[in-house]
Protein backbone atom coordinates (compact mmCIF):
# COMPACT_ATOMS: atom_id res chain seq x y z
CA UNK A 1 0.00 0.00 0.00
CA UNK A 2 2.41 2.28 1.25
CA UNK A 3 4.84 1.40 -1.53
CA UNK A 4 1.89 1.56 -4.04
CA UNK A 5 1.52 5.19 -3.15
CA UNK A 6 5.02 6.38 -2.88
CA UNK A 7 5.22 4.82 -6.48
CA UNK A 8 2.35 7.56 -7.47
CA UNK A 9 3.75 10.05 -5.52
CA UNK A 10 7.54 10.04 -7.47
CA UNK A 11 5.48 9.51 -10.52
CA UNK A 12 3.03 12.73 -10.64
CA UNK A 13 5.89 14.99 -8.94
CA UNK A 14 8.71 13.54 -11.85
CA UNK A 15 6.70 13.97 -14.13
CA UNK A 16 6.04 17.73 -13.34
CA UNK A 17 9.73 18.10 -12.91
CA UNK A 18 9.97 16.80 -16.69
CA UNK A 19 8.52 19.79 -17.81
CA UNK A 20 10.74 21.71 -16.98
CA UNK A 21 13.82 20.11 -18.98
CA UNK A 22 10.99 19.63 -21.68
CA UNK A 23 10.48 23.52 -21.96
CA UNK A 24 14.88 23.93 -22.30
CA UNK A 25 15.10 21.08 -25.08
CA UNK A 26 11.35 23.07 -26.58
CA UNK A 27 13.23 26.46 -26.58
CA UNK A 28 16.23 24.99 -28.33
CA UNK A 29 13.98 23.30 -30.93
CA UNK A 30 11.91 25.80 -31.29
CA UNK A 31 14.83 28.51 -32.17
CA UNK A 32 16.16 26.15 -34.74
CA UNK A 33 12.73 25.45 -36.68
CA UNK A 34 11.90 29.53 -36.83
CA UNK A 35 15.01 30.43 -38.26
CA UNK A 36 15.90 27.10 -40.85
CA UNK A 37 14.62 30.07 -44.17
CA UNK A 38 17.72 31.60 -42.53
CA UNK A 39 19.85 29.50 -41.67
CA UNK A 40 19.72 27.35 -45.51
CA UNK A 41 19.45 30.53 -47.31
CA UNK A 42 22.79 32.32 -45.80
CA UNK A 43 24.74 29.64 -43.92
CA UNK A 44 27.62 30.80 -42.47
CA UNK A 45 28.35 34.33 -44.63
CA UNK A 46 25.46 35.33 -42.02
CA UNK A 47 27.81 35.38 -39.47
CA UNK A 48 30.56 37.59 -41.39
CA UNK A 49 28.26 39.35 -43.72
CA UNK A 50 28.33 43.21 -42.68
CA UNK A 51 25.24 44.19 -44.13
CA UNK A 52 21.78 44.45 -42.19
CA UNK A 53 19.01 46.08 -44.67
CA UNK A 54 15.69 44.40 -44.32
CA UNK A 55 14.03 46.40 -46.90
CA UNK A 56 16.22 45.12 -49.23
CA UNK A 57 15.81 41.73 -47.83
CA UNK A 58 19.82 41.61 -46.55
CA UNK A 59 20.89 39.85 -43.58
CA UNK A 60 24.03 39.78 -42.31
CA UNK A 61 24.79 39.75 -38.73
CA UNK A 62 28.17 40.07 -38.15
CA UNK A 63 27.89 44.13 -36.75
CA UNK A 64 25.81 42.90 -33.99
CA UNK A 65 28.19 40.37 -33.02
CA UNK A 66 30.31 42.36 -33.36
CA UNK A 67 28.63 45.01 -31.28
CA UNK A 68 27.31 41.96 -28.56
CA UNK A 69 31.09 41.18 -28.14
CA UNK A 70 32.61 44.53 -27.75
CA UNK A 71 30.16 45.98 -25.21
CA UNK A 72 30.36 42.56 -23.08
CA UNK A 73 34.18 42.39 -23.12
CA UNK A 74 34.33 46.26 -22.24
CA UNK A 75 32.24 46.48 -19.63
CA UNK A 76 33.72 43.11 -18.08
CA UNK A 77 37.28 44.96 -18.42
CA UNK A 78 35.62 47.58 -16.16
CA UNK A 79 33.33 45.59 -13.77
CA UNK A 80 36.18 42.87 -12.92
CA UNK A 81 38.49 44.90 -11.03
CA UNK A 82 35.76 46.41 -8.78
CA UNK A 83 33.76 43.21 -8.38
CA UNK A 84 36.77 41.40 -7.58
CA UNK A 85 37.38 44.65 -5.03
CA UNK A 86 33.99 44.53 -3.65
CA UNK A 87 34.80 40.50 -2.76
CA UNK A 88 37.97 41.34 -0.80
CA UNK A 89 36.40 43.90 1.03
CA UNK A 90 32.96 41.74 1.97
CA UNK A 91 34.47 38.58 2.75
CA UNK A 92 37.98 39.52 3.84
CA UNK A 93 37.73 43.51 5.18
CA UNK A 94 34.50 44.64 6.06
CA UNK A 95 34.07 45.22 9.40
CA UNK A 96 31.18 43.02 11.07
CA UNK A 97 28.32 45.69 11.14
CA UNK A 98 28.96 46.43 7.89
CA UNK A 99 28.64 43.59 6.12
CA UNK A 100 25.17 42.85 5.99
CA UNK A 101 23.91 46.12 4.76
CA UNK A 102 26.33 46.39 1.99
CA UNK A 103 25.33 42.56 0.95
CA UNK A 104 21.92 43.79 0.85
CA UNK A 105 22.89 47.04 -1.12
CA UNK A 106 24.67 45.22 -3.64
CA UNK A 107 22.12 42.67 -4.01
CA UNK A 108 19.72 45.79 -4.83
CA UNK A 109 21.76 46.78 -7.26
CA UNK A 110 21.34 43.90 -9.14
CA UNK A 111 17.53 44.04 -8.66
CA UNK A 112 17.27 47.31 -10.64
CA UNK A 113 15.40 46.33 -13.02
CA UNK A 114 16.84 46.84 -16.71
CA UNK A 115 14.44 49.40 -17.68
CA UNK A 116 15.29 51.60 -15.34
CA UNK A 117 19.01 51.38 -15.81
CA UNK A 118 18.68 52.33 -19.64
CA UNK A 119 15.95 55.65 -18.58
CA UNK A 120 19.02 56.99 -16.12
CA UNK A 121 21.05 55.74 -18.79
CA UNK A 122 19.00 57.77 -21.59
CA UNK A 123 18.61 61.05 -19.53
CA UNK A 124 21.55 61.07 -17.07
CA UNK A 125 25.17 59.12 -18.22
CA UNK A 126 24.56 60.09 -22.10
CA UNK A 127 24.74 63.70 -21.62
CA UNK A 128 27.52 63.11 -19.07
CA UNK A 129 29.11 60.65 -21.75
CA UNK A 130 28.61 63.56 -24.00
CA UNK A 131 30.19 66.48 -22.27
CA UNK A 132 33.02 63.71 -21.71
CA UNK A 133 33.53 63.35 -25.36
CA UNK A 134 33.27 66.84 -26.25
CA UNK A 135 36.27 67.35 -24.00
CA UNK A 136 38.13 64.82 -25.54
CA UNK A 137 41.29 67.24 -27.23
CA UNK A 138 41.82 66.57 -31.15
CA UNK A 139 44.90 64.63 -30.98
CA UNK A 140 43.57 62.08 -29.14
CA UNK A 141 40.34 62.27 -31.98
CA UNK A 142 42.86 60.90 -34.53
CA UNK A 143 43.22 57.55 -32.66
CA UNK A 144 40.74 54.69 -33.53
CA UNK A 145 39.37 53.95 -30.09
CA UNK A 146 38.25 57.90 -29.88
CA UNK A 147 37.01 58.63 -33.47
CA UNK A 148 33.82 59.93 -34.37
CA UNK A 149 31.23 62.52 -33.29
CA UNK A 150 30.23 62.83 -30.22
CA UNK A 151 27.12 61.83 -29.93
CA UNK A 152 26.50 60.71 -26.31
CA UNK A 153 25.33 57.33 -26.96
CA UNK A 154 27.38 54.57 -28.20
CA UNK A 155 29.69 52.12 -27.02
CA UNK A 156 31.34 53.90 -24.09
CA UNK A 157 27.70 54.58 -22.64
CA UNK A 158 26.82 50.42 -23.00
CA UNK A 159 29.52 49.78 -21.41
CA UNK A 160 29.35 51.76 -18.35
CA UNK A 161 25.92 50.56 -17.92
CA UNK A 162 26.76 47.24 -18.24
CA UNK A 163 29.40 47.24 -16.12
CA UNK A 164 27.25 48.78 -13.56
CA UNK A 165 24.88 45.84 -13.99
CA UNK A 166 26.81 43.60 -14.22
CA UNK A 167 29.18 43.97 -10.84
CA UNK A 168 27.18 42.98 -8.56
CA UNK A 169 26.47 39.57 -10.04
CA UNK A 170 30.59 38.93 -10.44
CA UNK A 171 31.39 40.07 -6.83
CA UNK A 172 28.33 38.07 -5.43
CA UNK A 173 29.76 34.89 -7.08
CA UNK A 174 33.60 35.81 -6.30
CA UNK A 175 32.95 36.31 -2.33
CA UNK A 176 31.36 33.22 -2.39
CA UNK A 177 34.30 31.59 -3.78
CA UNK A 178 36.65 33.62 -1.25
CA UNK A 179 34.22 32.39 1.31
CA UNK A 180 35.14 28.65 0.76
CA UNK A 181 39.06 28.89 0.48
CA UNK A 182 39.54 27.07 3.81
CA UNK A 183 41.13 29.23 6.51
CA UNK A 184 44.02 27.35 7.30
CA UNK A 185 45.15 28.54 4.17
CA UNK A 186 44.93 32.56 5.39
CA UNK A 187 46.58 31.07 8.84
CA UNK A 188 49.32 29.55 7.41
CA UNK A 189 50.10 32.89 5.43
CA UNK A 190 49.85 34.89 8.80
CA UNK A 191 51.77 32.40 10.46
CA UNK A 192 54.64 32.77 8.02
CA UNK A 193 54.53 36.37 8.68
CA UNK A 194 52.70 37.57 5.69
CA UNK A 195 50.55 40.68 5.25
CA UNK A 196 46.71 40.77 4.95
CA UNK A 197 47.27 41.66 0.95
CA UNK A 198 50.16 38.20 1.13
CA UNK A 199 47.20 36.66 2.41
CA UNK A 200 44.18 37.20 0.33
CA UNK A 201 46.68 37.15 -2.84
CA UNK A 202 47.26 33.30 -1.65
CA UNK A 203 43.09 32.85 -0.83
CA UNK A 204 42.92 34.04 -4.32
CA UNK A 205 45.65 32.32 -6.14
CA UNK A 206 43.81 29.53 -3.92
CA UNK A 207 40.38 30.14 -5.81
CA UNK A 208 41.56 31.24 -8.82
CA UNK A 209 39.64 29.23 -10.86
CA UNK A 210 36.55 30.22 -9.34
CA UNK A 211 37.16 33.81 -9.57
CA UNK A 212 37.57 33.61 -13.50
CA UNK A 213 34.18 31.39 -13.29
CA UNK A 214 32.45 34.24 -11.73
CA UNK A 215 33.79 36.73 -14.06
CA UNK A 216 32.45 34.17 -16.76
CA UNK A 217 29.24 34.42 -15.20
CA UNK A 218 28.86 38.25 -15.65
CA UNK A 219 29.82 38.22 -19.13
CA UNK A 220 26.68 35.29 -19.50
CA UNK A 221 24.79 38.49 -18.17
CA UNK A 222 26.05 40.64 -20.30
CA UNK A 223 26.01 39.29 -23.45
CA UNK A 224 22.26 38.72 -23.21
CA UNK A 225 21.49 42.09 -21.48
CA UNK A 226 18.65 44.45 -23.61
CA UNK A 227 16.82 46.72 -23.09
CA UNK A 228 19.70 49.25 -20.77
CA UNK A 229 21.94 48.69 -23.68
CA UNK A 230 19.42 49.14 -26.56
CA UNK A 231 18.51 52.49 -25.04
CA UNK A 232 22.09 53.66 -24.83
CA UNK A 233 24.22 52.33 -27.59
CA UNK A 234 22.67 54.12 -30.76
CA UNK A 235 21.36 51.20 -32.58
CA UNK A 236 23.06 51.55 -35.74
CA UNK A 237 24.82 48.85 -37.46
CA UNK A 238 27.90 49.25 -37.93
CA UNK A 239 31.86 47.32 -37.16
CA UNK A 240 33.72 50.30 -35.79
CA UNK A 241 36.70 49.98 -33.16
CA UNK A 242 35.57 53.65 -31.92
CA UNK A 243 34.23 53.94 -27.98
CA UNK A 244 32.29 57.08 -29.38
CA UNK A 245 30.33 55.22 -32.25
CA UNK A 246 26.78 54.07 -32.24
CA UNK A 247 26.72 50.94 -32.76
CA UNK A 248 24.16 47.60 -31.62
CA UNK A 249 24.34 44.61 -29.97
CA UNK A 250 22.53 41.29 -30.75
CA UNK A 251 19.72 41.73 -28.41
CA UNK A 252 18.91 45.27 -29.20
CA UNK A 253 18.39 44.07 -32.59
CA UNK A 254 15.89 41.47 -32.04
CA UNK A 255 14.21 43.66 -29.59
CA UNK A 256 13.87 46.69 -31.85
CA UNK A 257 12.57 45.10 -34.78
CA UNK A 258 11.12 41.22 -34.20
CA UNK A 259 7.39 42.90 -33.60
CA UNK A 260 7.80 44.45 -36.52
CA UNK A 261 9.04 41.94 -39.38
CA UNK A 262 6.70 41.36 -41.93
CA UNK A 263 9.29 39.02 -44.32
CA UNK A 264 9.38 35.85 -43.03
CA UNK A 265 12.82 36.06 -43.66
CA UNK A 266 13.20 39.17 -41.41
CA UNK A 267 11.56 37.46 -39.15
CA UNK A 268 13.75 33.93 -39.69
CA UNK A 269 16.99 35.74 -39.17
CA UNK A 270 16.24 37.70 -35.96
CA UNK A 271 15.44 34.62 -34.20
CA UNK A 272 18.21 33.32 -35.87
CA UNK A 273 19.83 35.51 -33.63
CA UNK A 274 18.26 34.90 -30.93
CA UNK A 275 19.33 31.34 -31.31
CA UNK A 276 23.22 31.99 -31.25
CA UNK A 277 22.98 34.02 -27.94
CA UNK A 278 21.12 31.37 -26.45
CA UNK A 279 24.27 28.91 -27.79
CA UNK A 280 26.82 31.42 -26.64
CA UNK A 281 25.18 32.25 -23.22
CA UNK A 282 24.92 28.28 -22.48
CA UNK A 283 28.14 27.60 -23.19
CA UNK A 284 29.70 30.87 -21.25
CA UNK A 285 27.44 29.43 -18.29
CA UNK A 286 28.53 25.99 -18.44
CA UNK A 287 32.27 26.98 -18.41
CA UNK A 288 31.68 29.17 -15.36
CA UNK A 289 29.53 26.48 -13.39
CA UNK A 290 32.21 24.39 -14.94
CA UNK A 291 35.15 26.54 -12.70
CA UNK A 292 33.37 27.06 -10.43
CA UNK A 293 32.76 23.30 -9.15
CA UNK A 294 36.30 23.00 -9.35
CA UNK A 295 36.95 25.25 -6.10
CA UNK A 296 33.67 23.99 -4.22
CA UNK A 297 30.50 21.83 -5.03
CA UNK A 298 29.03 24.66 -2.31
CA UNK A 299 29.20 27.53 -4.95
CA UNK A 300 27.22 25.24 -7.61
CA UNK A 301 23.92 27.20 -6.37
CA UNK A 302 25.85 30.64 -6.05
CA UNK A 303 24.43 32.16 -9.42
CA UNK A 304 21.10 31.50 -8.34
CA UNK A 305 21.94 32.72 -4.96
CA UNK A 306 23.42 36.42 -6.41
CA UNK A 307 19.98 36.69 -8.18
CA UNK A 308 18.19 38.84 -5.43
CA UNK A 309 14.85 36.47 -6.80
CA UNK A 310 16.91 33.40 -4.28
CA UNK A 311 17.71 36.15 -2.18
CA UNK A 312 14.99 34.11 0.61
CA UNK A 313 16.88 30.44 0.13
CA UNK B 1 62.23 47.00 10.26
CA UNK B 2 63.68 47.14 7.15
CA UNK B 3 62.79 49.30 3.75
CA UNK B 4 61.14 45.66 2.28
CA UNK B 5 59.02 45.08 5.03
CA UNK B 6 57.49 49.05 5.40
CA UNK B 7 57.32 48.25 1.17
CA UNK B 8 55.55 44.99 2.08
CA UNK B 9 52.29 46.72 4.43
CA UNK B 10 52.37 49.63 2.15
CA UNK B 11 51.63 47.29 -0.53
CA UNK B 12 48.85 46.20 1.50
CA UNK B 13 47.56 49.40 3.06
CA UNK B 14 47.41 49.98 -0.68
CA UNK B 15 45.32 47.40 -1.90
CA UNK B 16 42.58 47.64 0.97
CA UNK B 17 42.42 51.15 0.37
CA UNK B 18 41.55 50.13 -3.48
CA UNK B 19 39.01 47.45 -1.97
CA UNK B 20 37.58 49.74 -0.12
CA UNK B 21 37.07 52.06 -3.49
CA UNK B 22 35.78 49.64 -5.51
CA UNK B 23 33.09 48.83 -3.05
CA UNK B 24 32.21 53.12 -3.15
CA UNK B 25 32.48 53.11 -6.68
CA UNK B 26 29.81 50.12 -7.02
CA UNK B 27 27.48 51.93 -4.72
CA UNK B 28 27.62 55.42 -6.49
CA UNK B 29 25.49 54.44 -9.36
CA UNK B 30 23.22 52.42 -7.35
CA UNK B 31 22.88 56.04 -5.18
CA UNK B 32 22.92 58.04 -8.31
CA UNK B 33 20.08 55.65 -10.17
CA UNK B 34 18.04 55.63 -6.68
CA UNK B 35 18.68 59.30 -6.42
CA UNK B 36 17.20 60.50 -10.08
CA UNK B 37 14.41 58.27 -9.85
CA UNK B 38 13.01 59.66 -6.92
CA UNK B 39 13.61 63.13 -7.29
CA UNK B 40 12.88 63.04 -10.92
CA UNK B 41 9.67 60.66 -10.55
CA UNK B 42 8.05 61.78 -6.96
CA UNK B 43 7.06 64.99 -7.99
CA UNK B 44 4.92 63.55 -11.39
CA UNK B 45 3.62 60.92 -8.89
CA UNK B 46 0.50 62.16 -8.68
CA UNK B 47 -2.66 60.15 -7.16
CA UNK B 48 -4.37 60.07 -10.64
CA UNK B 49 -0.94 58.56 -11.75
CA UNK B 50 -2.35 55.17 -10.57
CA UNK B 51 -6.32 56.16 -11.72
CA UNK B 52 -6.23 57.53 -14.67
CA UNK B 53 -5.80 56.37 -18.29
CA UNK B 54 -2.46 57.50 -20.19
CA UNK B 55 -3.28 60.91 -22.28
CA UNK B 56 -2.05 62.05 -25.82
CA UNK B 57 0.49 64.20 -26.59
CA UNK B 58 0.15 67.86 -25.78
CA UNK B 59 -2.81 66.90 -22.95
CA UNK B 60 -0.36 67.31 -19.88
CA UNK B 61 -0.96 64.69 -16.56
CA UNK B 62 -2.70 61.08 -16.75
CA UNK B 63 -1.65 58.42 -15.72
CA UNK B 64 -0.35 54.56 -16.25
CA UNK B 65 -3.84 52.68 -14.67
CA UNK B 66 -3.97 50.38 -17.63
CA UNK B 67 -0.47 49.73 -17.60
CA UNK B 68 -0.26 48.56 -14.15
CA UNK B 69 -3.43 46.60 -14.19
CA UNK B 70 -1.75 44.90 -17.64
CA UNK B 71 1.60 44.11 -15.29
CA UNK B 72 -0.44 42.77 -12.58
CA UNK B 73 -2.70 40.48 -15.20
CA UNK B 74 1.02 39.73 -17.05
CA UNK B 75 2.19 38.61 -13.69
CA UNK B 76 -0.83 36.47 -12.79
CA UNK B 77 -0.68 34.68 -15.57
CA UNK B 78 3.41 33.45 -15.35
CA UNK B 79 2.58 32.49 -11.54
CA UNK B 80 0.03 30.50 -12.83
CA UNK B 81 1.74 28.60 -14.75
CA UNK B 82 5.52 28.76 -12.77
CA UNK B 83 4.33 28.24 -9.60
CA UNK B 84 2.51 24.86 -9.24
CA UNK B 85 5.25 23.54 -11.92
CA UNK B 86 7.69 24.69 -9.74
CA UNK B 87 6.73 23.82 -6.52
CA UNK B 88 6.28 20.31 -6.94
CA UNK B 89 9.36 20.38 -9.24
CA UNK B 90 11.30 21.53 -6.08
CA UNK B 91 9.63 19.03 -3.90
CA UNK B 92 10.92 16.30 -6.95
CA UNK B 93 14.18 17.71 -6.17
CA UNK B 94 14.46 17.96 -2.72
CA UNK B 95 12.93 13.99 -2.13
CA UNK B 96 15.00 12.16 -5.28
CA UNK B 97 18.08 14.07 -4.94
CA UNK B 98 20.05 12.00 -6.24
CA UNK B 99 17.97 10.84 -9.17
CA UNK B 100 18.99 10.75 -12.52
CA UNK B 101 16.40 13.12 -13.53
CA UNK B 102 16.62 14.88 -10.57
CA UNK B 103 20.24 16.03 -11.73
CA UNK B 104 18.91 16.52 -15.15
CA UNK B 105 15.93 19.00 -13.89
CA UNK B 106 18.71 20.80 -11.79
CA UNK B 107 20.70 21.27 -14.50
CA UNK B 108 17.92 21.96 -17.13
CA UNK B 109 17.12 24.77 -14.06
CA UNK B 110 19.91 26.32 -14.04
CA UNK B 111 20.11 26.60 -17.83
CA UNK B 112 16.91 28.16 -18.00
CA UNK B 113 17.83 30.46 -15.49
CA UNK B 114 20.81 31.57 -17.22
CA UNK B 115 19.05 31.81 -20.78
CA UNK B 116 18.58 35.65 -21.64
CA UNK B 117 15.18 37.24 -21.21
CA UNK B 118 14.96 38.21 -24.50
CA UNK B 119 15.45 34.81 -25.86
CA UNK B 120 12.85 33.65 -24.23
CA UNK B 121 10.77 36.41 -25.20
CA UNK B 122 11.70 35.10 -28.95
CA UNK B 123 10.52 31.49 -28.12
CA UNK B 124 7.19 32.71 -26.50
CA UNK B 125 7.05 35.00 -29.60
CA UNK B 126 7.14 31.60 -31.64
CA UNK B 127 5.08 29.38 -29.68
CA UNK B 128 2.21 31.90 -28.30
CA UNK B 129 2.19 34.94 -31.03
CA UNK B 130 3.08 33.42 -34.58
CA UNK B 131 0.52 31.00 -34.81
CA UNK B 132 -2.57 32.93 -33.94
CA UNK B 133 -0.80 35.93 -35.51
CA UNK B 134 -1.41 38.42 -32.76
CA UNK B 135 0.16 39.70 -29.49
CA UNK B 136 -1.72 38.68 -26.50
CA UNK B 137 -1.31 38.98 -22.74
CA UNK B 138 -1.71 34.77 -22.69
CA UNK B 139 2.14 35.29 -24.57
CA UNK B 140 3.74 37.78 -22.56
CA UNK B 141 2.79 36.06 -19.33
CA UNK B 142 4.04 32.42 -20.86
CA UNK B 143 7.37 34.16 -21.58
CA UNK B 144 7.35 35.70 -17.51
CA UNK B 145 6.18 32.65 -16.38
CA UNK B 146 9.03 30.77 -18.64
CA UNK B 147 11.77 33.47 -16.90
CA UNK B 148 10.05 32.41 -13.42
CA UNK B 149 10.05 28.84 -13.49
CA UNK B 150 13.78 28.29 -12.53
CA UNK B 151 13.80 30.51 -9.60
CA UNK B 152 11.04 29.10 -8.00
CA UNK B 153 12.06 25.09 -8.47
CA UNK B 154 15.51 26.11 -6.74
CA UNK B 155 13.80 28.47 -4.05
CA UNK B 156 11.31 25.56 -3.41
CA UNK B 157 14.55 22.69 -3.01
CA UNK B 158 16.21 24.76 -1.13
CA UNK B 159 13.96 25.52 1.27
CA UNK B 160 12.69 21.95 1.67
CA UNK B 161 16.21 21.15 2.54
CA UNK B 162 16.03 23.57 5.48
CA UNK B 163 13.46 21.59 7.26
CA UNK B 164 14.50 19.28 9.41
CA UNK B 165 15.25 16.06 8.69
CA UNK B 166 13.35 15.15 12.21
CA UNK B 167 10.20 16.66 10.31
CA UNK B 168 9.78 13.64 7.95
CA UNK B 169 10.88 11.05 10.26
CA UNK B 170 8.10 12.30 12.67
CA UNK B 171 5.53 11.75 10.01
CA UNK B 172 6.93 8.52 8.25
CA UNK B 173 7.14 6.98 11.86
CA UNK B 174 3.29 7.90 12.61
CA UNK B 175 2.88 5.58 9.81
CA UNK B 176 2.26 8.63 6.64
CA UNK B 177 3.16 7.96 3.38
CA UNK B 178 5.98 10.03 1.66
CA UNK B 179 3.31 12.29 -0.05
CA UNK B 180 1.15 12.75 2.94
CA UNK B 181 4.86 13.61 4.71
CA UNK B 182 5.59 16.04 2.12
CA UNK B 183 1.63 18.07 1.80
CA UNK B 184 0.99 17.98 5.33
CA UNK B 185 4.22 18.40 7.20
CA UNK B 186 7.41 19.81 5.26
CA UNK B 187 5.25 21.50 2.71
CA UNK B 188 4.18 23.61 5.23
CA UNK B 189 7.04 23.99 7.56
CA UNK B 190 8.91 26.00 4.70
CA UNK B 191 5.66 27.77 3.18
CA UNK B 192 6.43 31.08 4.59
CA UNK B 193 10.12 31.03 2.68
CA UNK B 194 8.50 29.64 -0.14
CA UNK B 195 5.70 32.48 -0.74
CA UNK B 196 8.35 34.67 -0.18
CA UNK B 197 10.48 33.52 -2.83
CA UNK B 198 7.80 33.46 -5.30
CA UNK B 199 7.03 36.84 -4.33
CA UNK B 200 10.94 38.18 -4.91
CA UNK B 201 10.56 36.64 -8.31
CA UNK B 202 7.54 38.17 -9.20
CA UNK B 203 9.05 41.50 -8.52
CA UNK B 204 11.61 40.57 -10.85
CA UNK B 205 10.00 39.20 -13.44
CA UNK B 206 7.24 42.17 -13.02
CA UNK B 207 10.59 44.32 -13.94
CA UNK B 208 11.47 42.53 -17.47
CA UNK B 209 10.65 44.50 -20.62
CA UNK B 210 12.62 42.75 -23.31
CA UNK B 211 10.18 39.51 -23.36
CA UNK B 212 7.27 41.81 -23.63
CA UNK B 213 8.13 44.17 -26.31
CA UNK B 214 7.01 41.10 -28.63
CA UNK B 215 4.62 39.15 -26.99
CA UNK B 216 2.17 40.96 -24.90
CA UNK B 217 3.12 44.65 -27.11
CA UNK B 218 1.54 47.58 -26.04
CA UNK B 219 -2.25 48.55 -25.76
CA UNK B 220 -3.11 52.25 -25.38
CA UNK B 221 -6.54 51.14 -24.25
CA UNK B 222 -8.08 49.80 -20.98
CA UNK B 223 -7.61 45.73 -21.56
CA UNK B 224 -8.30 42.72 -19.92
CA UNK B 225 -8.70 40.62 -22.62
CA UNK B 226 -5.87 37.71 -22.45
CA UNK B 227 -6.09 37.07 -26.13
CA UNK B 228 -5.54 40.63 -26.84
CA UNK B 229 -2.37 42.93 -26.81
CA UNK B 230 -2.22 44.48 -23.33
CA UNK B 231 -0.21 47.29 -21.61
CA UNK B 232 2.37 47.02 -19.34
CA UNK B 233 4.56 49.21 -16.68
CA UNK B 234 7.59 48.08 -18.07
CA UNK B 235 6.91 48.62 -21.63
CA UNK B 236 5.07 51.76 -21.14
CA UNK B 237 8.29 53.40 -19.68
CA UNK B 238 10.06 52.28 -22.55
CA UNK B 239 7.46 53.89 -25.08
CA UNK B 240 7.67 57.07 -22.91
CA UNK B 241 11.53 57.42 -22.48
CA UNK B 242 12.43 56.98 -25.73
CA UNK B 243 9.64 59.57 -27.16
CA UNK B 244 10.49 63.26 -28.20
CA UNK B 245 8.05 64.44 -25.30
CA UNK B 246 8.71 66.04 -22.11
CA UNK B 247 5.31 65.23 -20.63
CA UNK B 248 5.92 61.34 -21.68
CA UNK B 249 9.37 61.77 -19.89
CA UNK B 250 8.08 62.67 -16.67
CA UNK B 251 5.55 59.55 -16.80
CA UNK B 252 8.39 57.43 -17.62
CA UNK B 253 10.40 58.31 -14.69
CA UNK B 254 7.16 58.19 -12.47
CA UNK B 255 6.71 55.06 -13.93
CA UNK B 256 9.96 53.84 -13.07
CA UNK B 257 9.44 54.97 -9.07
CA UNK B 258 6.57 52.75 -8.85
CA UNK B 259 8.77 50.20 -10.38
CA UNK B 260 11.70 50.67 -7.80
CA UNK B 261 9.60 51.32 -4.80
CA UNK B 262 7.95 47.33 -5.46
CA UNK B 263 10.95 45.78 -5.87
CA UNK B 264 12.50 47.98 -2.57
CA UNK B 265 9.31 47.13 -1.03
CA UNK B 266 9.50 43.01 -1.89
CA UNK B 267 13.40 42.91 -1.26
CA UNK B 268 13.13 43.71 2.22
CA UNK B 269 10.50 41.35 2.55
CA UNK B 270 12.29 38.61 1.60
CA UNK B 271 15.03 39.87 3.82
CA UNK B 272 12.86 40.06 6.60
CA UNK B 273 11.14 36.95 6.56
CA UNK B 274 14.52 35.06 5.84
CA UNK B 275 15.83 36.14 9.01
CA UNK B 276 12.95 34.76 10.44
CA UNK B 277 12.99 31.72 9.27
CA UNK B 278 16.70 31.35 9.95
CA UNK B 279 16.28 32.42 13.26
CA UNK B 280 12.73 29.97 13.79
CA UNK B 281 14.92 26.91 12.45
CA UNK B 282 17.89 27.25 14.58
CA UNK B 283 15.25 26.92 17.56
CA UNK B 284 13.95 23.88 16.24
CA UNK B 285 17.13 21.90 14.96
Amino acid sequence: MTKHDDRAFRLLTGTVAAAVLVIVIGIAVTLVHESWLSIRQFGLAFWTTRTWDPVAGQFGALPFIWGTLYSSLLALLLSTPVAIGIAIFLAELSPRVLRQPLVFLTELLAAIPSIVYGLWGVFVLVPVVRRLEVATPEWLRHVPLFSGPPLGVGMLAAGLVLAVMVTPFSAAVAREILKAVPISQREAAYALGATRWEAIRLALYYGRTGIIGAVMLGLGRALGETMAVTMVIGNNPQVSASLFAPQYTMAAVIANELAEAALDLHNHALVEIGLVLFIVTIVVNALSRLLLWRVSDKVVSAPLAAAPAAAAA
Amino acid sequence: MTAHDLRRRATSRAVEAFCTAAVVVALIPLGLVLFFVISRGLPALRPEFFTHMPKPVGEPGGGMANAMVGTLILIGIATAIAVPVGVVSGVFLSEYKRSRLGSAVRFAADVLNGIPSIVIGVFAYAVAVMPFRRFSALAGGVALGVMMLPLIVRTTEELLRLVPESFKEGALALGATRSRAVWTVILPAALPGIVTGILVALARVAGETAPLLFTSFNNAFFSTRLDQPISSLTVQVYTYAISPYEDWHRQAWAGATVLIAAILFFSLLARFVTRRLERMHRGTA
